[in-house]
C-alpha cells in the first residue's frame, strides 16, 4: 500500500510528535508514505476565511503536485489540513469562479488540477484499508490497563462524514481497542476544543479546552487521544491556566499514533512522547507477547 | 429556417390511474412547468396503440410522451409490460426512420408523483428545444414532391431549378 | 329525441368554467369560447362562473333542451373530480351522458402554468381535441355488477374493530383478520387516553369482546391475508391461518400451560411490553386478549424447533387437550365483495436519532414504553421507575422525535403533543416529579384538547420551546452529576439551557408499518409519496382508494388520533354499507368488444386480459370478450391486428380525433 503524504506545517513544527509517531507505525505495517515534493501550507481555517478563492488556489497547488506525483490516495494526518483540502476540493466543484481561479493559477505554474486525488485521514485508511485484522497481529505489547477517551476534534467528521459517522464516530475507538485498551466512554469526543480561540479569546477557548479535559479525568481516563495537532496542543500546553482559572484538571493528551506505536512494540522515544507538556503515565510493564 | 417563435408540441398520453393522476396532483401542489404538452387521457397505457405515436407525430407533434404505472403497480395488473414491449419494438422503427430517441418518450409517473411530471415535461421540452422542430407534415410534403415525376420535355431543367433552392434546414 | 351523428347532425353544446379566479386567472376562458363556437358543429358556446353549481349545471340542462344538443363539452377541472357530476347533469336534462366529454384546464392548466398567452392556447387546443372527439361518442348504457355481500376487515385494532362491529350490527357477514395472535392494537398498550382519560383498556375491551361474540363476525386473529384476486363485489381472498398449536375451541384460558412450561422464567422480549419485560415461549399476549388464547411462539418453543421437550404443557392441559403440536398452517378462500384496509402503523425507531440516547443511556424511554410502565397490568405494575428501581425525581419530555424532521420523516404524527401531555399529567400524578416538556409547537386541536392543555399548565408542568440538541451524561455543575442533561435553546428566554433530568421520555413519530408496500400491492391500491395508503381524493374521499371496493380507515391512511379512527372506521363502513345494500355498482362501460367480422381468429388478444375476459371460440373461429368480466384497460384493442377490437368510449376515430384536435390550434 502506498500514499501519497502531506504533512502540513504542523506536524513539521509544534505537532512534530505526530509525524514522529505515524512514520514508524505505518512503515510498521507496511504502508509506504511519499512525502509530497515542494508542498506548501494548506492555509488552514485562517486563509480560508479571509478569502476563499485565493485560499482554494493556495490549497489546491497541494492537489495539483498529489495529482502529479501519481493515482495514490493522499494522506493528510493534521485534521486542519485533511478538512481545508477536502473543502477545496468541494468548492473547486461547486462554484465555477473558484475552479477558473484555480485552474489559471495553476496553470502558470504549470500545473493542473484535475480532482482526482482522495484526500485521506490516517484513522480512514488504517482501519478501511490496512484493516483492523492486520493491526491486530502487530500489537505485541497490548495497552492492557491504560483507560484512554477518544477525541476526534470536530474537523475528521464535520462536516464531511466520510469515512465515520459525525456524530458518534467510532474509528479511534476500535484502533485503541485493537491496541488493548481500555476505551473510555466519552461523549465529548467531537465536542470543539477551542481551535484557534485559544490564543485570541482564552476565556471562550480554553474553557471549552478544560471542559474536554475535566469530563475525562471524571471518567476515569489515563490520557486523551486525539488525532489533530491543535487540539494535542490546546489539551496539553495550557493545563496549569486552567486550574489556576476554572479548577483542577490533570491528564496527558496523546497523539492516538503515539499509542499504536507503543502498543506495536516501539519505544517511546522513538515515538515522541518525550515532547509532551503533561507526560503520560508508564505503561504496565508487560513481557512483550510473541 | 428556424421560427425564433417555435415552441415544442408535445402529445401526451396518461393511463388514468397513475400519471393523470399524478398530473393532477401537480396541478393541486401549483407545481409549475412548461406548457408545451397536450394530455389525452385513457384508462391504461396499454391502449395506447403505436398507431396513435405515429399518428401524432405525422400530424406536427414534435415529440410525443407516454406515462403509465411502475411496473408491477398497473392498475390492471400487467397492461404496462404490454406498453414497454410495444414501445421498445416501435422504437426501432423510428430510429430507422431517422426520428431521434427523445422524441417518444415512455414514463412510468406514479399517483403521488406529481412532481416528477413536471420535472419529465421540462425536461422532455428542452430536449426538443435543443433537437428543434420534427415537422414531420411538412418534410412529408418535401418528399411527396421529391417522388413526384416531373412533367413535360422541360421537365429536367426544372426539376434542376427546383433542386437548386437550398435545402429546409432540419434541426 | 337525440340521435347519433349517423343520421342526424352532430349539435355540440361547449361551456368553459372560470372555477372563480381559479381558471379565468390564468386562461381567457371568453376566448376560449369564442374560438370554440367557430368550429363546426357547434351550436352553443359559453363560458360560466361556475359550471359544477346547481346554475351551472342548469344551464346545460335548458341548453339541451332548447338547442335540441346531442353532445356536450366541459372545459373546467379533472375529470376525476367533475366528470360523474357534469354526466348526471347531462342526464338530467335528457341527454345519455356518454354523449359528454370533459376538458381538463385546471389542473392541467391554469393551474400550473404562468404565462396567460400559451395557457388560453393550452385551453384553446384541449377543448379543440374535446370537440373533435366528441362527435364520435355513442349512447351508451352503464353495466351492473352485483355486490357480495360479505366484508373483509384486515386489522384488528380499534378502527378495524369498529368497522367490523358497524358492519356486523347492520347484519352484514365480516371476517376479521388480525396478524397478532390477539385483536386490540396499539390502544390496548396504552393507559389513559386523552383528553377524558378515560382508562384505555376500560372503553376497548367491551368492543373486543363484543367482536368475539358478534354471530355476524368470522374472527380469525394469527392470521394474514396472502392473496386477492376479482374486483368489487366479487373478491376472493386467499387468508392464512398460522398455527398456534393451541386449539381456539378447546383452550379456556386457564392459563396453566404457561405456568407449567419447561422455562422457568421468561426469557424472551415480551412484544405487548415492548421489551421491557420477558415471556415465555408459550404465552397469552395480555390478559384481556381476545381470542384469549394461548400461543405458542414457533421460533422459541424448543418442542416446535427441536422436537425434544418434556411438553410439561401438553401435561398441565391433560383433561381439555387443548395443545396440539399437529398443528399446520391453513389456507382458506373467502368471497367478499368489499375490503376494509385497517392495518395501522408502526412507531419511529429512536434510534435513528443517536442525539437523543435511546439505547445509549437506560433512562431514555419512548412514550410507548412509560405507557406500559404507567399501566398498572405493565412491567412494574403501574410504578414509574427508573431502570434501577428509584422514582424519577425530574423527568423531560421530547416532542417531535422523528416527525416534523428534515432527516427522518417530515410529517407531524398528530398526537404526539396530546398524549405527551397525558403522560405528563400522569408521571406527576404518579410520583410528583418535575416533568418538562420540550416542544416546537403544541398542537390540540382536538375538543377538549386545548383545555387539556390549560390542564397540563395548571399542574405546574413546565413547557421549553425549543427542539433538543442532545441528551447527555456529561455534567457541567455538581448538580447535573448522575444525571442526563438536556441541551436545548429556550427559544422564548432566548438562549441555551442545560437542564438536567432523571429520566427522557422520547414521543416517537408514527410511521407507516414496514410492509406497506407489499400490502398495498396486494390489495391493488397506491402509497402516497410519504408511505401512507393514496386516498382517492384527501379532502372529499378519505376513505375510498382508486380501487373499487377497497378502502382504508384509521392510521395506514395517515396519523391520528382515536376519536378520527373510529370516524374513519365508520365512513368506510358506510361506504361499503352503500355498496352492499343498493346491491350492484354501475360499471364505467369502457369495456372491449369484438366485431366479429372483422375477426381473424389470429388469437394474440386471448393471453393478453389480466382478466380472463377473452375466450376463443372454437366452432365460429373467433376470439370472444366477456363483458362482465372486462374491466375496461384497452390492452387488447391496441393489439389487434385487424383492428376488430374495439373499446367503449376509447374507440380508435376518438383517440385519433383527440390527437388531430390537439394539434390543430397552433
Amino acid at each position: 500500500m502506498k500514499y501519497s503524504y502531506f504533512p502540513g506545517c504542523s506536524l513539521k513544527g509544534l505537532g512534530r510528535a505526530y509525524e514522529e509517531s505515524l512514520l514508524p507505525v505505518m512503515k510498521h505495517l507496511g504502508v509506504e508514505l511519499v512525502e509530497l515534493d515542494d508542498w506548501n501550507c494548506c492555509g488552514a481555517t485562517a486563509y480560508m476565511s479571509v478569502d476563499e478563492t485565493k485560499a482554494a488556489v493556495l490549497a489546491a497547488r497541494n492537489l495539483a503536485i498529489a495529482e502529479k506525483a501519481g493515482p495514490r490516495d493522499l494522506m493528510a494526518p493534521c485534521s486542519a489540513c485533511y478538512l481545508v483540502l477536502n473543502k477545496t476540493k468541494h468548492n473547486i466543484a461547486d462554484f465555477p469562479e473558484i475552479n477558473a481561479a484555480v485552474q489559471r493559477a495553476l496553470g502558470n505554474a504549470k500545473l493542473t488540477y484535475s480532482g482526482n486525488v482522495p484526500v485521506r485521514h490516517p484513522l480512514d485508511i488504517l482501519v478501511n484499508d490496512v484493516g483492523l485484522d492486520v493491526i491486530k497481529e502487530k500489537v505485541v505489547r497490548p495497552l492492557k490497563g491504560l483507560k484512554v477517551a477518544p477525541y476526534y476534534g470536530c474537523q475528521t467528521v464535520r462536516p464531511y462524514a466520510t469515512f465515520d459517522d459525525a456524530w458518534n464516530p467510532t474509528t479511534m475507538d476500535r484502533l485503541l481497542a485493537t491496541a488493548g485498551a481500555e476505551v473510555v466512554h466519552f461523549p465529548l469526543k467531537t465536542k470543539c476544543c477551542g481551535g484557534s480561540l485559544t490564543g485570541t479569546v482564552p476565556e471562550a477557548g480554553l474553557r471549552l479546552t478544560y471542559i474536554l479535559l475535566k469530563e475525562a479525568v471524571r471518567r476515569g481516563a489515563d490520557v486523551i487521544a486525539t488525532a489533530c495537532p491543535l487540539c494535542q496542543f490546546n489539551l496539553d500546553a495550557y493545563q496549569d491556566q486552567i486550574s489556576r482559572r476554572w479548577g483542577p484538571a490533570r491528564i496527558a493528551t496523546v497523539y492516538f499514533t503515539q499509542l499504536m506505536g507503543l502498543a506495536f512494540g516501539l519505544s517511546p522515544e522513538q515515538l515522541g512522547l518525550k515532547r509532551n507538556f503533561v507526560p503520560m503515565k508508564p505503561l504496565q510493564a508487560e513481557p512483550v507477547t510473541a | 429556417m428556424s421560427d425564433p417563435n417555435w415552441q415544442p408540441r408535445i402529445v401526451a398520453f396518461f393511463c388514468n390511474w397513475c400519471t393523470y393522476t399524478a398530473a393532477d396532483l401537480a396541478g393541486v401542489s401549483r407545481l409549475k412547468h412548461a406548457s408545451n404538452a397536450r394530455v389525452i387521457r385513457l384508462m391504461c397505457s396499454g391502449r395506447v396503440d403505436p398507431q396513435f405515436i405515429l399518428d401524432a407525430l405525422a400530424r406536427g407533434a414534435d415529440g410525443v410522451l407516454i406515462g403509465g404505472c411502475h411496473l408491477g403497480d398497473c392498475h390492471y395488473g400487467e397492461g404496462n409490460y404490454k406498453t414497454l414491449r410495444r414501445f421498445q419494438m416501435l422504437q426501432r422503427l423510428l430510429r430507422d426512420m431517422g426520428i431521434e430517441d427523445q422524441r417518444v418518450r415512455l414514463e412510468w409517473i406514479s399517483a403521488s408523483e406529481g412532481e416528477r411530471v413536471k420535472t419529465v415535461i421540462n425536461d422532455m421540452v428542452e430536449q426538443l428545444r435543443a433537437l428543434g422542430p420534427l415537422n414531420l407534415p411538412q418534410r412529408r410534403q418535401d418528399w411527396d414532391r421529391e417522388m413526384t415525376p416531373p412533367a413535360g420535355p422541360a421537365g429536367n431543367s426544372e426539376l434542376a431549378e427546383q433542386h437548386a433552392e437550398p435545402e429546409a434546414a432540419h434541426a | 329525441m337525440n340521435t347519433n351523428h349517423k343520421n342526424g347532425k352532430v349539435r355540440i353544446g361547449f361551456y368553459v368554467c372560470h372555477c372563480g379566479h381559479n381558471i379565468a386567472g390564468m386562461v381567457d376562458c371568453p376566448a376560449v369560447a369564442q374560438y370554440i363556437a367557430k368550429l363546426p358543429g357547434v351550436v352553443v358556446s359559453r363560458d360560466y362562473k361556475y359550471m359544477c353549481s346547481d346554475p351551472g349545471q342548469e344551464l346545460i340542462q335548458q341548453d339541451i333542451r332548447e338547442h335540441q344538443l346531442n353532445r356536450v363539452v366541459v372545459a373546467s377541472c379533472s375529470p376525476l373530480l367533475h366528470e360523474h357530476t357534469f354526466r348526471n347533469a347531462v342526464t338530467a336534462g335528457g341527454l345519455n351522458p356518454f354523449y359528454f366529454q370533459m376538458v381538463n384546464i385546471r389542473e392541467h392548466d391554469s393551474w400550473v402554468h404562468t404565462d396567460r398567452e400559451e395557457a388560453t392556447a393550452k385551453a384553446k387546443s384541449l377543448a379543440h381535441a374535446a370537440i373533435c372527439r366528441v362527435r364520435f361518442h355513442r349512447a351508451l348504457e352503464t353495466t351492473r355488477v352485483p355486490i357480495h355481500p360479505d366484508v373483509l376487515v384486515v386489522g384488528g385494532g380499534i378502527t378495524g374493530i369498529h368497522a367490523a362491529l358497524t358492519l356486523g350490527n347492520a347484519g352484514k357477514k365480516v371476517f376479521l383478520v388480525e396478524r397478532d395472535p390477539s385483536i386490540g392494537g396499539h390502544m390496548a398498550q396504552f393507559d389513559k387516553t386523552f383528553p377524558t382519560l378515560d382508562c384505555a383498556a376500560c372503553i376497548l375491551t367491551p368492543k373486543m369482546s363484543a367482536v368475539r361474540s358478534h354471530e355476524n363476525i368470522t374472527l380469525w386473529s394469527y392470521s394474514e391475508v396472502v392473496k386477492v384476486s376479482g374486483y368489487v363485489g366479487n373478491y376472493t381472498v386467499t387468508v392464512k391461518r398460522k398455527p398456534r398449536y393451541v386449539n381456539e375451541d378447546l383452550c379456556v384460558g386457564c392459563l396453566e400451560c404457561i405456568q407449567a412450561c419447561i422455562f422457568k422464567e421468561g426469557k424472551f422480549p415480551d412484544e405487548f411490553n415492548v421489551g421491557l419485560s420477558k415471556r415465555k415461549p408459550i404465552y397469552i399476549p395480555f390478559p384481556q386478549a381476545v381470542p384469549p388464547v394461548v400461543v405458542i411462539d414457533p421460533d422459541r418453543c424448543l418442542q416446535v424447533r427441536t422436537g425434544k421437550c418434556k411438553k410439561t404443557c401438553l401435561e398441565a392441559c391433560a383433561d381439555r387437550k387443548a395443545i396440539d403440536f399437529t398443528q399446520k398452517e391453513e389456507l382458506v378462500e373467502i368471497k367478499v365483495g368489499n375490503i376494509i384496509v385497517a392495518t395501522g402503523f408502526k412507531l419511529f425507531d429512536a434510534k435513528r436519532i443517536p442525539q437523543y440516547g435511546y439505547g445509549l443511556y437506560p433512562n431514555v424511554v419512548t412514550a410507548i414504553e412509560l405507557e406500559r410502565l404507567v399501566n398498572s397490568s405493565g412491567p412494574t405494575a403501574g410504578e414509574i421507575v427508573l431502570r434501577d428501581g428509584r422514582p424519577p425525581k425530574s423527568v423531560g419530555m421530547i416532542l417531535c422525535v422523528g416527525s416534523r424532521d428534515m432527516k427522518t420523516n417530515r410529517w407531524c404524527s398528530r398526537t404526539c403533543c396530546m398524549h405527551s401531555m397525558k403522560l405528563a399529567q400522569l408521571v406527576r400524578e404518579h410520583t410528583e416529579a418535575d416533568v418538562t416538556v420540550f416542544y416546537m409547537d403544541i398542537r390540540a386541536p382536538g375538543k377538549g384538547c386545548e383545555e387539556f392543555y390549560d390542564k397540563s399548565l395548571k399542574e405546574g408542568i413546565q413547557f421549553v420551546r425549543g427542539r433538543v440538541a442532545e441528551v447527555t451524561d456529561w455534567a457541567l455543575a455538581p448538580e447535573e452529576e448522575g444525571k442526563l442533561v438536556i441541551r436545548v435553546e429556550d427559544t422564548l428566554a432566548g438562549f441555551v439551557r442545560r437542564i438536567p433530568v432523571d429520566m427522557i421520555v422520547l414521543a416517537t413519530g408514527m410511521e407507516p408499518q414496514a410492509d406497506a408496500q407489499d400490502v398495498r400491492r396486494l390489495f391493488n391500491m397506491s402509497c402516497g409519496t410519504e408511505g401512507w395508503f393514496l386516498e382517492k381524493h384527501p379532502k372529499l374521499a378519505p376513505v375510498s382508494t382508486f380501487t373499487d371496493g377497497v378502502f382504508i380507515a384509521g392510521c395506514c391512511q395517515g396519523p391520528k388520533d382515536i376519536p378520527d379512527s373510529i370516524a374513519q372506521a365508520g365512513a368506510a363502513a358506510a361506504e361499503a354499507m352503500a355498496l352492499i345494500d343498493k346491491g350492484h355498482i354501475e360499471q364505467e362501460p369502457n369495456t372491449a368488444y369484438i366485431v366479429e367480422a372483422d375477426c381473424s381468429g389470429c388469437k394474440s388478444c386471448i393471453p393478453l386480459c389480466p382478466y380472463t375476459a377473452i375466450a376463443f371460440d372454437e366452432a365460429k373461429q373467433k376470439a370472444q370478450i366477456n363483458e362482465a368480466l372486462c374491466k375496461g384497460c384497452g390492452t387488447c384493442v391496441a393489439s389487434c391486428p385487424s383492428g376488430s377490437i374495439r373499446q367503449n368510449l376509447f374507440e380508435d376515430e376518438e383517440i385519433f380525433s383527440e390527437i388531430e384536435g390537439v394539434l390543430a390550434y397552433v
